[in-house]
C-alpha cells in the first residue's frame, strides 16, 4: 500500500520506475518489428534467413503482404499512442508527485462520441478495403479445368494429375504419392483439394495460400505463380500423430518443363509393375 | 439446511442473519469446508482448485516449449512427468496431446471457473449486498460438478492411447476416431458445461433479483456487471456445445454419423454410418467457444474497471459507456464466431460477413480501454501490487486487441490463421490479460477473503519478473507468426521454411521456464500469507465498494448490518465529503459542506 510507502528514495525512484516499465511496451514492441528483419544481418550465425515474411512467388500475394503492413502501421500508430499516455498518466498522475486535487470526473460525453467513431470508421474502412482481395483469392474461380487435385491424407499429400486427355478421374490419370507436386508458373492454375480422412490444411507459405481439406468435400483453389523454385506445402490444421512430417514440396517450373515432368510420370506408370510396389 | 437460506434469500437481502448464525454453530467441518452451501467458501473451493490446475497447465506447457526448442531432446526433469515415457523424450502424440491438455486445462478448469466460479462466487453476493447466492443448494452443485471433470480428465492421461489429442478444438472427424481419451474429455467437458450453467443460472437470478435496497443497476461495479453479462452468454451459448457434445459422443459410441462424411475413415478405422458434415461440429463448437472467450474476458475486464479506480482515488470513467459496450461485446459475440473458419471450407461470402461483425466487435472494446486511459488521467495512481497488475491487464489487452484486427482481416488470416500469430494474439489476451487480472484481482481480494493482506514487497517482484517475461514469451510469437510459423508441429523445423527460427523459439522457451518458476514467489506469498499476512481491517485500500463494508472476512450471512445503498461505486476523490473515498453505505451528509443540496440521493452517479 502507498502508506507502506514512506521512503523518502522509494518515493522518488519506484514511482517512475513503474511507469518507466511501462513505456518500454511501446518502445520494445516497436523495436522487436523493427529488428526482425535486419536479425540476419546482425548475427548470420544464429538466424540463416531474414526473420520476415517467406518470400512471395505468386501474383496475388502482395496484396496480403501489403495489407498485412498497412494494418500493422496503423494498429502500430494506435498502439504507441495508447501506450504512450498509459506511461504519461502513470508518469505525471503518481499520487506522490501529483499535488493536484484529483479529477472528480465521470466521464465526457463527447469524447466518447469522438473515440467511438473514430474506430469504427477505420474498422470499416479496413473491412471494406480488404474485400476485394478476399473475393479475389475465395471467390472469382477462374473457369478453367483443374491441372491437378490434391488429396490430403494421414499423413501425405497426393496429386493426381488429368492424363491426356485433360479430364480427372479417368484411366489415364497420373497419381503420384511421393510428395512432389509439379506445376507451371506465369499462367493461372486451378487446384481441386479434398481429403480422404480427416482435416488436414494445405498451406502454401510462399504462395500465400491456405485451405482447409474436407473429407467429402471438393474445393478449389487458384493461383499464378511467379518464379520457378521449389517449396513448402505445410500441414496447417492438427491431423493426427503424424501432422508435423506431412511435409510435400511444390515444384513450379516452366511450362515445357513442366510437361516434360508429366510425360515421364507416365512413362514411369506405363512401365510399373504390381510386382515393383515395395513389399511391406 | 439448503430450503431455509434459500426461502431467507428470496425475501430480502440479510434479514435472517440470526438464523444463519445458528447455522454456523451447528455445522459440522465437512458441511462448513466441502459441501458447503455458503457462496464464499464455495469460491474459494473453486479459487484453489484452479490455482491447482494452473499449475498443471503450465507444466503441461513448458513441455510443449521444451519441444520446440530442442526437438526430440530427452526433456530433463519434467519430461516423465508431462507424459515423455521414453527417459523423456517426447514423442509426437503425446506433443499433440500437451499441445491439448494445455489449452483444455487453462480454458476450462482455469480461466472460466476462475473468473465465474472463484471471483464470480464470492464477490457477487458481497458487491451487491445479498446474504447469500439465490440458490445456494445448485452452487454448491456447480462446484461439485467439476470434479467429476477433474476425474475424467485427469484419468484420461492414464487410459490406452493417453489423453485426448485432437486439439481442444476437438475438430471432427479427427476427434470421432481418437482413442479413449477423447471420449473422457468430451464428458469432461459436458460436466464443466452442466457446471458452468448452474452457476451462471443462479449469477442471473442473485444480480437480479438480491440485490440490497438502494442497489440499482446502474450502482453495480463493472465487477457484477462483468459477471452478469458473462452469465447471460453462458446461459444462451452453452447449450449448443452440449448438444454438440452429445452428437460427437453419440458418433464415437453409438456409430452415429452427424460429423462424418460419407465412407469415412480414418487412424485405420473405418466409420459406421456417414452422411454427416465435419464443419457442422466447427459452427456448433465455435457458436459456444467464441463467446466463451468474451467469457473468458468480460469478468477480468470488469474488475480491472474496479481496481484501476481504487487506485487512481477517482471515478470510473464513462460508467455508462462501459455497461454499454459490455452489453454490445455480447451482443455482436454470438454473430463472430465464423471468423475461426475464415479458411474451413466455410462459404467464402459467409466469411465475408463474419469479418465485418469481427470488426466491429473491436469497437466496444477499444471504447474499454480509452475509458480505461480516462480513469487514470488526472487521478493520485497508487502503485500497489494490485494496480500494476490491472494496469498491465489495460497495456496487454491493447496488444492482444489490435492483434486481433490482423485475423479480422480475411485476406490476412489466410496466411496467418493456424500459425503463432494466432497463439500470440489469444495469449495477450487470456495470460497477459485475463490471468494477469486474475493476479491482480488476488492480491486485491485477498484482505476480504481471509482478513489479512499479502505482502506488497514481493507481490511487486513477483508482477516485474512475470510481466517481462511473459512479453518475452509472448510478444516474438507475432514475428513467428509473420514467417508462417505454423501451431501444434511436434517438429516445425523439419520444414526448411521453418529452420531459421529455432533460435527465437529457444530464446521464448527458457523465458517460459523461468516464467513458470517465478510463480514459486506467488505461491509462497499466498501460503505465508494466509497464515501469517498482517491483519487487516474491512476496507484496507480504502475502496468504496460494497464488500468492503463486510468484516473480513465476512462471516456466514455476509453483512453484520442491513445494507443501504446511497450511490455507484467509484464516488472517489468526491467534493462531499473529506476524505477520497465515499463508501456506498455511506449516508450522504446532512448539509454537504459545499452547499449543495442532497435532496436526491438516488441521482445517477
Amino acid at each position: 500500500m502507498s502508506e507502506s510507502q514512506t521512503n523518502e528514495q522509494q518515493r522518488k525512484w519506484l514511482p517512475n520506475f513503474w511507469s518507466v516499465l511501462f513505456l518500454m511496451v511501446p518502445i520494445f514492441g516497436v523495436a522487436t518489428f523493427a529488428l526482425a528483419p535486419y536479425l540476419n544481418d546482425i548475427a548470420p550465425a544464429y538466424f540463416k534467413r531474414p526473420v520476415w515474411f517467406p518470400k512471395d512467388v505468386s501474383e496475388h500475394g502482395y496484396v496480403i503482404d501489403n495489407l498485412f503492413m498497412f494494418i500493422l502501421w496503423l494498429t502500430g500508430i494506435v498502439f504507441v499512442i495508447t501506450e504512450g499516455l498509459l506511461f504519461y498518466f502513470m508518469w505525471k498522475y503518481e499520487a506522490n508527485t501529483n499535488t493536484k486535487k484529483v479529477a472528480y470526473s465521470h466521464g465526457s460525453h463527447s469524447l466518447e462520441v469522438v473515440w467511438t467513431i473514430i474506430p469504427a470508421v477505420t474498422l470499416l474502412f479496413i473491412a471494406i478495403y480488404q474485400m476485394d482481395a478476399w473475393a479475389a483469392a475465395k471467390m472469382r474461380a477462374p473457369d478453367i479445368p483443374p491441372i491437378v487435385e490434391v488429396t490430403g491424407r494421414q499423413f501425405n499429400w497426393d496429386f493426381r494429375y488429368p492424363g491426356p486427355d485433360n479430364e480427372l478421374y479417368t484411366s489415364d490419370d497420373i497419381v503420384r504419392t511421393d510428395g512432389r507436386l509439379y506445376l507451371p508458373v506465369g499462367e493461372e492454375v486451378l487446384l481441386r483439394i479434398t481429403s480422404a480422412d480427416v482435416l488436414h490444411s494445405f498451406f502454401l507459405p510462399n504462395l500465400r495460400l491456405k485451405q482447409d481439406v474436407i473429407p467429402g468435400m471438393a474445393q478449389n483453389m487458384w493461383f499464378t505463380a511467379t518464379e520457378t523454385g521449389e517449396y513448402d506445402i505445410v500441414c496447417a490444421e492438427l491431423c493426427g500423430w503424424g501432422h508435423y512430417k506431412m511435409k510435400a514440396r511444390i515444384h513450379l517450373v516452366t511450362r515445357p518443363q513442366f510437361e516434360a515432368q508429366l510425360e515421364e510420370f507416365r512413362k514411369e506408370k506405363n512401365t510399373m509393375r504390381v510386382a515393383d510396389r515395395p513389399q511391406d | 439446511m439448503s430450503t431455509v437460506p434459500a426461502a431467507d434469500s428470496q425475501t430480502n437481502a440479510g434479514k435472517a442473519l440470526a438464523g444463519h448464525d445458528e447455522h454456523a454453530h451447528t455445522s459440522s467441518f465437512l458441511k462448513t469446508y466441502v459441501f458447503s452451501l455458503d457462496h464464499k467458501i464455495i469460491g474459494l473451493q473453486f479459487l484453489f482448485s484452479t490455482l491447482i490446475w494452473f499449475l498443471v497447465g503450465g507444466m503441461l506447457a513448458l513441455g510443449i516449449r521444451w519441444q520446440l526448442a530442442y526437438p526430440w531432446r530427452p526433456m530433463p526433469i519434467l519430461g516423465e512427468l508431462v507424459g515423455a515415457a521414453e527417459g523423456g523424450q517426447i514423442p509426437p502424440e503425446v506433443y499433440t496431446m500437451l499441445v491439448t491438455m494445455h489449452a483444455t486445462v487453462m480454458i476450462f478448469f482455469v480461466i472460466i471457473p476462475v473468473l465465474a466460479g472463484a471471483f464470480g462466487n464470492y464477490l457477487i453476493p458481497l458487491m451487491i449486498g445479498a446474504d447469500d447466492m439465490a440458490f445456494p443448494t445448485l452452487n454448491m452443485l456447480s462446484y461439485w460438478f467439476m470434479w467429476p471433470a477433474f476425474v475424467a480428465i485427469g484419468s484420461s492421461f492414464f487410459v490406452d492411447g493417453g489423453a485426448a489429442q485432437g486439439g481442444w478444438t476437438n475438430y471432427a472427424p479427427l476427434s470421432i476416431f481418437a482413442g479413449q481419451g477423447q471420449t473422457l474429455w468430451l464428458i469432461g467437458l459436458t460436466l464443466v458445461g452442466i457446471s458452468s450453467m448452474l452457476g451462471s443460472v443462479n449469477y442471473m437470478t442473485t444480480i437480479i433479483q438480491m440485490r440490497a435496497p438502494g442497489m440499482t443497476m446502474f450502482r453495480l461495479p463493472m465487477t457484477i456487471w462483468g459477471m452478469f453479462v458473462t452469465a447471460v452468454l453462458q446461459a444462451f451459448a452453452l447449450p449448443v456445445l452440449t448438444a454438440a457434445g452429445f452428437m460427437a459422443l453419440s458418433d464415437r459410441l453409438f456409430g452415429t454419423g452427424f460429423f462424418l462424411a460419407e465412407g469415412a475413415t480414418a487412424n485405420n478405422a473405418i466409420a459406421q454410418a456417414g452422411g454427416g458434415q465435419p464443419l457442422l461440429w466447427q459452427h456448433l463448437f465455435w457458436f459456444y467457444s467464441h463467446p466463451a472467450v468474451y467469457i473468458m474476458i468480460l469478468p477480468a475486464m470488469g474488475m480491472v474497471s474496479d481496481i484501476l479506480s481504487c487506485f487512481s482515488r477517482k471515478p470510473l470513467f464513462g460508467y455508462k459507456p462501459m455497461v454499454y459496450s459490455l452489453a454490445g461485446i455480447a451482443g455482436l459475440g454470438f454473430i463472430v464466431w465464423g471468423h475461426h473458419m475464415f479458411v474451413s471450407g466455410m462459404n467464402p461470402a459467409l466469411g465475408m460477413t463474419f469479418m465485418v461483425s469481427t470488426m466491429m466487435i473491436a469497437l466496444p472494446s477499444a471504447i474499454k480501454t480509452f475509458n480505461w486511459l480516462g480513469t487514470m488521467w488526472g487521478g493520485k495512481l497508487q502503485f500497489t501490487t494490485p494496480m500494476l497488475f490491472a494496469i498491465s491487464f489495460v497495456s496487454m489487452f491493447i496488444i492482444g486487441g489490435l492483434s486481433g484486427i490482423f485475423m479480422a482481416a480475411t485476406p490476412v488470416d489466410i496466411v496467418i490463421h493456424d500459425t503463432y500469430f494466432i497463439v500470440a494474439h489469444f495469449h495477450y489476451v487470456l495470460f497477459a490479460g485475463t490471468a494477469m487480472a486474475v493476479m491482480g484481482a488476488i492480491y486485491f481480494w485477498f484482505p476480504k477473503m481471509f482478513g489479512r493482506t499479502m505482502n506488497d514487497s514481493w507481490g511487486k517482484v513477483h508482477f516485474l519478473l512475470t510481466f517481462v517475461l511473459l512479453n518475452c514469451v509472448f510478444y516474438p510469437m507475432h514475428i513467428l507468426g509473420m514467417n508462417d510459423f505454423p501451431r501444434r508441429l511436434a517438429d516445425p523445423y523439419h520444414y526448411g521454411t521453418f529452420r531459421h527460427l529455432l533460435p527465437i523459439n529457444q530464446f521464448m522457451s527458457w523465458c517460459a521456464f523461468i516464467l513458470v518458476s517465478v510463480q514459486i514467489i506467488f505461491v509462497v506469498n499466498f501460503i505465508w500469507s494466509l497464515f501469517f499476512g498482517p491483519r487487516c481491517g474491512r476496507n484496507p485500500w480504502h475502496a468504496n465498494g460494497l464488500e468492503w463494508q463486510a468484516p473480513s472476512p465476512p462471516g456466514h450471512g455476509n453483512f453484520d448490518f442491513q445494507p443501504m445503498i446511497y450511490r455507484g461505486p467509484y464516488e472517489y476523490g468526491s467534493p462531499e465529503v473529506e476524505v477520497d473515498y465515499y463508501p456506498q453505505t455511506q449516508p450522504p451528509a446532512a448539509s454537504s459542506p459545499s452547499g449543495e443540496s442532497n435532496e436526491n440521493p438516488t441521482k445517477e452517479a
